[in-house]
């Protein structure tokens, strides 16, 4: 298949994992921030192909797993109101809260769809006039601009039941968060890249002006990764950490001035509480002023049980980077998808589903 | 006669009758199903195989087939796996009243050009209609029987190590044909359906080989699914290599996008044959010259270690574990 294959070619990885080798010298430990670097790693075996030296972890770059329970259990609560319709991507659906999830709530009678982007929920509400249609807001900065969008649409055509639950997050305020809690040593991070076709580069000068960290922006096939890690491993090596971008065919060093516009217009920055990690200031999105009569935050009032943490479960150590889904002692045994304690077991893009869905040959 | 389905017609009333006489008896003619006692009376001598499924696909439409071409294949694949010879077919409708009976009637033909196509008959059969949402649209029940020949042999726990693993053509058609025209893609995809009875290709590969191990159609849960049961069934490794599994560019285009795994994808009109190494090459000839096995391929082999597990060598000769399908990819594919 075109601009796929070409991008997967065995040839062609076996020399790159070969010039890795070559090139690598000293210990190097990378963080692939998004979850579906860490998908597609696993995916194609990429870690059995580098030298055991090159230590790859997995960072907190899957929206749905750092999703505070707080914020799962205030979703659950919305659903069971009356004439109300909950619009939200798939993944979030099994996610367990303190107590629930919304698929048990939709179970016990809450109406509750799958929709595939934010104008899908509000072709919903077109078609439910008599029902308050809320949409789950979960993403970073790759799904924040469609949901701007949308909200724009929503307000030009004077949409009166259609509500966005707000728990859009953003990537490079976080990264500094977990390099400040210097849990982790790191020498490279593999960037984001769809999140990095709307920020550009400029966000992340900071990691190597003020970390020494290199920075390289990968794409999702297995020759982009290799590409990254082999930029990163040159930058090690010649001790010359910086910002470039692997994924070109994607990023632009500028990226998108009109996403990023829109975002401007629809949403203010807000101190954000990130599951593993805590609050983390100017990281979360919610509705500007001009868009209130849309958030449901403020529209609805409902009543949340306290925050109860489900004990055992290692979660907010693997999105830190601290601890691989081997190391919990629930991962396989008591959390597997079908059963999932966690949400980095529930989402596609998580590290526990990834590691269950794609163990190597010894795991 | 009106233009749909109502509650009358599954009264035993005249209405009923004339449903069942001009509907089904006609176009599904055959001399035991003629009869209308309330058993079908047949005589077969040896070992028979028996097997039913139920049938709620929705759409009950979709690109290369309908839920009638599905209730005939599922049931005539099941008993190929098994390597029987399929026979008699039953048949149960229950229909949601407000069918349009034009729907009704292209899937009655549907069922029938399918039976005609995989030579078998439909012997007995029955109809029920139940209220609006009690049902969606159309449900159907097949029930089959068919014959085992002397010294065939094939079942799940049969696979040795050494066999070659054969796949009969690209997977995850089916899967990708129905998910397509689900609410919510408002994308084309330009795949349909392999739904289709496999008897046929059956009979040529055990004509081409007495040394076939196993059958199973890889159905819901996918190939990985399907290897996982086997290699549980039989205690034994399976390694299959990534570059090796036809998927056609469709599946594949679709698979990226919403982020599935073709190996977990649904197929209607595949099979998947564990055969003796030193008959697989000419097993595969037999496929590739059958119409539902020209992209047949050999894609792996039974291993003796790593009993009950599944490995998958991928491109760039790293190898990952292979789980059976966990959680609902989609409901009511078939």
């Amino acid at each position: 298949m075109k601009f796929i294959d070409e991008y997967r070619d065995a040839g062609l990885g076996k020399k790159l994992a070969e010039h890795i080798s070559h090139i690598s010298k000293h210990p190097a430990r990378l963080m692939e921030f998004c979850g579906g670097h860490t998908v597609s790693i696993m995916r194609n075996g990429l870690r059995q192909l580098l030298p055991p030296h090159i230590e790859m972890l997995s960072g907190p770059g899957c929206p749905v797993c750092v999703t505070a329970n707080s914020d799962i259990d205030r979703m659950i609560a919305l659903a069971q109101l009356p004439d109300v319709i909950i619009t939200t991507f798939g993944d979030m659906i099994k996610v367990p809260g303190s107590y629930s999830n919304l698929s048990q709530a939709r179970a016990e009678g809450a109406d509750i769809r799958i929709v595939y982007s934010s104008q899908d929920a509000i072709k919903i509400a077109g078609e439910n006039k008599g029902k308050s249609v809320i949409f789950i807001g979960i993403g970073f900065e790759t799904t924040a601009p469609t949901i701007a969008a949308t909200l724009l649409q929503a307000k030009q055509k004077n949409v009166k039941n259609f509500y966005v639950h707000c728990l859009l997050k953003l990537c490079p305020p976080v990264i500094k968060a977990v390099l400040d809690l210097g849990e982790v040593k790191l020498n490279g991070i593999i960037g984001p890249g769809h999140v990095s076709t709307i920020t550009g580069t400029a966000p992340y000068e900071f990691i190597p002006r003020d970390y020494r960290i290199g920075f390289v922006i990968s794409g999702f096939e297995s020759l982009d990764i290799l590409q990254t890690v082999s930029m990163l491993i040159e930058q090690i090596e010649k001790d010359e950490p910086a910002v470039d971008i692997a994924y070109s065919r994607g990023v632009r060093p500028e990226g998108n001035p009109m996403a990023l516009q829109l975002m401007d217009k629809v949403f203010d920055k807000e101190s954000a509480d990130w599951r593993g990690i805590g609050i983390v200031p100017a990281s979360g999105l919610k509705l500007a002023p001009e868009f209130a009569d849309f958030d449901a935050m403020s529209a609805f009032e409902v009543k949340v049980e306290p925050v109860k943490e489900t004990k055992g479960c290692i979660c907010g150590e693997i999105i830190r980077g601290i601890a691989t889904p081997h190391q919990c002692p629930l991962f396989r045994k008591v959390c597997t998808p079908e059963n999932p304690i966690g949400p980095c077991m529930v989402s596609s893009e998580g590290s526990c589903s990834a590691y269950y869905m794609y163990g190597d040959d010894n795991g | 006669m009106g233009k749909t389905v109502i509650l009358a017609h599954g009264s035993g009333s005249k209405l009923s009758h004339d449903l069942v006489e001009k509907n089904l008896l006609q176009p599904l003619h055959n001399d035991l199903l003629a009869k209308l006692d309330d058993s079908a009376v047949f005589d077969v001598r040896g070992k028979l195989a028996f097997t039913t499924d139920s049938y709620v696909v929705s759409p009950i439409f979709f690109p290369g087939g309908d839920i009638g071409r599905l209730a005939v294949c599922g049931t005539v694949n099941d008993l190929s796996m098994s390597g029987a010879v399929p026979l008699y077919l039953s048949l149960a409708l229950i229909i949601e009243e407000g069918l349009p009976l034009e729907d009704l009637d292209k899937i009655v033909n549907s069922i029938k050009v399918t039976t005609e196509e995989a030579g078998i008959q439909v012997i007995t059969g029955d109809t029920k209609v139940v209220n609006k949402g009690s049902v969606d649209k159309i449900f159907i029940n097949t029930a089959g029987i068919g014959l085992i020949s002397d010294g065939v042999d094939i079942s799940g726990s049969n696979a040795k190590a050494g066999d070659k693993i054969i796949l009969s053509g690209s997977i995850g058609d089916h899967g990708i044909a129905v998910l397509s025209l689900r609410e919510g893609f408002d994308f084309k995809v330009p795949v349909q359906s392999d739904c289709a009875p496999l008897n046929g290709l059956v009979a040529d590969m055990l004509e081409a080989s007495k040394n076939i191990h196993v059958l199973r159609d890889p159905t819901r849960g996918g190939l990985a699914t399907t290897l996982n049961e086997i290699a549980s069934q039989s205690d034994v490794g399976i390694s299959i290599f990534e570059d090796k599994v036809p998927v056609h560019d469709g599946v594949r285009g679709a698979c990226e996008l919403l982020g599935f795994d073709p190996l977990y994808i649904a197929n209607e009109g595949k099979t998947v044959a564990f055969v003796a190494a030193d008959d697989a090459e000419k097993v595969l000839a037999a496929m590739k010259n059958n119409n539902y096995g020209k992209e047949a391929a050999i894609i792996g082999e039974v291993t003796e270690s790593r009993k009950g597990k599944v490995v998958l060598k991928t491109r760039l000769g790293a190898s990952r574990m292979i789980d059976m399908l966990t959680g609902e990819l989609l409901p009511r594919i078939c």
